[in-house]
């Protein structure tokens, strides 16, 4: 069978500017699939791409086996895709755009009040049917654009950016909506920048610069911090203490999470005595270390300082 | 065909919930019509001429009610002689002021050549010419009159006018200007309101972003394009339906022709300017920016370019050769042909070819343009 989304060296440049460059992964079908990354990262581009919305450079994405450069049509017919901006018209009410969409993709008669029936309870939009969407809240705002997006029960969806905007609570409400439409073997491919929500997903992407930087389950991901320990220092002159430390050879990594550091080391027990040997030396203190879990965060931190070590040097010789 | 009616059945919905721009829509050609209708009059009549005549012979006095009589001029003034006649016409109390030497009279009894003065207003070239136009022939009316005199004076035989002019105006005999600016308006309305309508609509999505959601939908370009220009196509109908009835209550203009070559030549006409619409709504990002482009191609060629105020025989070739490119020149003529003449389309297939071909190329031009990748 046919992964859901298949890329191979997909390339977008814009001008001089490579937005996606030569970015290759497989998702298979019924996946939660993350694709992480900063603002200007390359993630929409590259979700815009799959979608047909945007030529690609070079390199290739097929969705279900679809080549989307040869057949965009039935690429569009299969999937589903939900913007950054949750796109509604604001001045029809609810049932108007689940009505309008379900049209543009071929619904009508039964099966398109059905699948409106169905819409409007999963979006726990009952009673507001003949409200503006305008009017909407955000957290409804967004259960409509996805309401309106799954209408027509593609196989795989994408969703850019669907949380952003949105409080926490509607949030979460989401995220169980993605992990019932998972359990009835839809895929999804969704990307967000806030890290904490990557734990939900089945397998994450990482990219920055445009460029994968890492590929792999949450689990895997932390992995890269196995044999090594993350100390968490909390120092009164954190940004004095990030400088000292990023000196020091036997500091794997260190970075700066508001008014703490998380400093990586090989071994705990050493590796914190001689963290607060130095900061007391240096007159920081009172200094605290202790080792905790890795966050998604850490690891993202980790990927983007490897490929910016890497990157650097090539970048110079040009 | 199914998604083409979704696509229009939302446009409808839209248009309807925004009752505002529906007025606009419908209401505003009919106002500007009026407006229009009654501001923009060619007809020269009833000028202020001031008459300084210095005779007062039984002669000059036929001249002077020959000139009032016309009513064309109006007797606006009777300045003495001496006055500043120069002052007269700055001030704007007379266009024009006649002036009758004192030996006007005794002149013409004796046989001899009378001159007359007449100082004209130029800074109004289109009156002036016109106005002059009036004079010149009340004067050459003057002067048979006064030669038929003299003959049957010596001869005691009357002379018969060697040619007698009897003109006969056609298709609008009372030469109003209302009746020939109507189909003009018709032209420049409809093209206005639809370039508009369909600029904006088109822009609003991708404003809001809910073009992007349209273009990941498995719809193709002439479905879109089609849904959204339905409903404008509709609209623009009634407001062409709109006009005309205004036209015939206030200004008393009736289509001779047929009806339904009149719809014809309409549709046709509306269809290019639909295309036109879509065409700035692919290159315009706001809706700010696509009101001015819309305004700029769809009102300005249509009033300047199209022979509705201004001839097109008598403006310089290279501008001549611009104006085969405006479809309101085309829809113009026939207009004019249907409403005034009651012609046919018969005599207009050149016409109605270069409107087909305008709304190809605009229609072409656009689904080119939406169905190109950005970036």
């Amino acid at each position: 069978m046919a992964a859901a989304v298949e890329l191979a060296s997909l390339t977008k440049r814009f001008g001089a500017f490579t937005a996606v460059d030569r970015v290759s992964l497989v998702v298979e079908e019924g996946e939660v699939f993350g694709f992480l990354g900063a603002n200007g990262a390359g993630k929409s581009t590259t979700i815009r791409m799959i979608c047909g919305l945007l030529a690609p450079t070079a390199g290739t994405a097929r969705v279900l086996g679809v080549d989307v450069a040869r057949d965009p049509e039935e690429v569009k017919r299969r999937i589903g895709y939900m913007s950054q901006r949750f796109s509604l018209y604001e001045d029809l009410p609810v049932r108007q755009n689940l009505r309008f969409f379900g049209g543009v993709y071929g619904l009508r008669g039964r099966a398109l009040a059905e699948r409106e029936e169905w819409a409007i309870e999963m979006a726990g939009l009952r009673g507001k049917e003949d409200v503006l969407a305008r009017l909407l809240a955000g957290g409804w705002k967004q259960r409509l654009a996805l309401a309106c997006a799954i209408l027509h029960r593609p196989r795989v969806v994408f969703l850019d950016e669907p949380t952003s905007g949105v409080d926490p609570l509607s949030r979460r409400r989401f995220w169980s909506l993605i992990d019932s439409m998972s359990a009835e073997g839809v895929t999804v491919f969704v990307t967000t920048h806030y890290l904490e929500e990557a734990e939900h997903c089945h397998r994450l992407a990482m990219i920055h610069a445009g460029r994968l930087v890492a590929l792999g389950t949450v689990a895997e991901m932390k992995s890269v911090f196995a044999r090594q320990a993350v100390l968490e220092v909390r120092v009164p002159r954190v940004a004095e203490a990030l400088d000292l430390l990023a000196g020091q050879p036997f500091v794997r990594e260190v970075s700066a999470f508001g008014t703490r550091l998380h400093v990586t080391v090989d071994d705990e027990e050493e590796g914190r005595r001689r963290v607060l040997d130095l900061l007391e030396r240096s007159g920081d203190v009172p200094a605290h270390a202790e080792r905790i879990v890795p966050s998604l965060e850490d690891v993202f931190i980790h990927y983007v300082e490897a490929e910016e070590a890497r990157g650097t040097p090539e970048a110079v010789r040009q | 065909m199914k998604k083409i009616a979704a696509v229009a059945v939302k446009e409808l919905r839209q248009i309807v919930r925004d009752p505002l721009s529906l007025l606009m829509l419908l209401g505003l050609p009919a106002f500007m019509l009026v407006l229009y209708g009654f501001a923009l009059n060619f007809d020269v009549r009833h000028v202020a001429l001031a008459v300084q005549d210095r005779d007062h012979t039984a002669a000059s006095r036929d001249l002077v009610s020959a000139f009032v009589n016309s009513t064309y001029f109006d007797l606006a003034a009777t300045p003495a002689p001496g006055a500043d006649l120069e002052r007269l016409l700055e001030r704007g109390r007379a266009r024009g002021v006649l002036v009758i030497p004192e030996d006007y009279g005794r002149r013409l009894a004796a046989g001899e050549t009378a001159p007359v003065q007449l100082l004209l207003d130029g800074a109004d070239a289109n009156t002036a010419t016109t106005v002059l136009g009036y004079a010149g022939a009340l004067v050459a009316e003057a002067n048979t009159e006064e030669l038929r005199r003299t003959v049957v004076r010596a001869t005691g035989r009357d002379l018969p006018s060697p040619i007698e002019y009897r003109p006969y105006v056609w298709f609008n005999p009372e030469l109003s200007t209302t009746q020939f600016l109507v189909p003009g308006l018709m032209g420049v309305l409809l093209m206005l309101t639809a370039v508009l309508a369909t600029a904006l609509s088109v822009v609003r999505e991708k404003e809001r972003g809910t073009m992007e959601q349209l273009r990941v939908a498995p719809l193709r370009t002439a479905e879109l394009i089609l849904g959204k220009t339905l409903p404008y196509l509709v609209i623009s109908l009634a407001a062409a339906v709109i006009i005309l009835v205004a036209a015939r209550l206030l200004f008393a203009v009736e289509v001779k022709g047929s009806y339904l070559a009149l719809l014809a030549a309409t549709l046709l006409y509306l269809v290019g300017a639909l295309g036109l619409g879509i065409l700035i709504s692919t290159l315009a990002d706001s809706q700010a920016l696509a009101f001015q482009g819309g305004l700029l191609v769809s009102l300005l060629p249509a009033v300047l370019l199209s022979g509705f105020i201004f001839q097109i025989r008598t403006m310089p070739a290279a501008l001549q050769l611009v104006t085969h490119a405006v479809p309101a020149r085309y829809y113009l003529v026939i207009l004019r042909g249907v409403i005034l003449k009651g012609t046919g389309l018969g005599p207009y297939w050149d016409q109605m070819g270069a409107l087909a071909l305008f709304a190809l190329a605009t229609l072409a031009l656009a689904s080119l343009r939406l169905v190109r990748h950005e970036g």
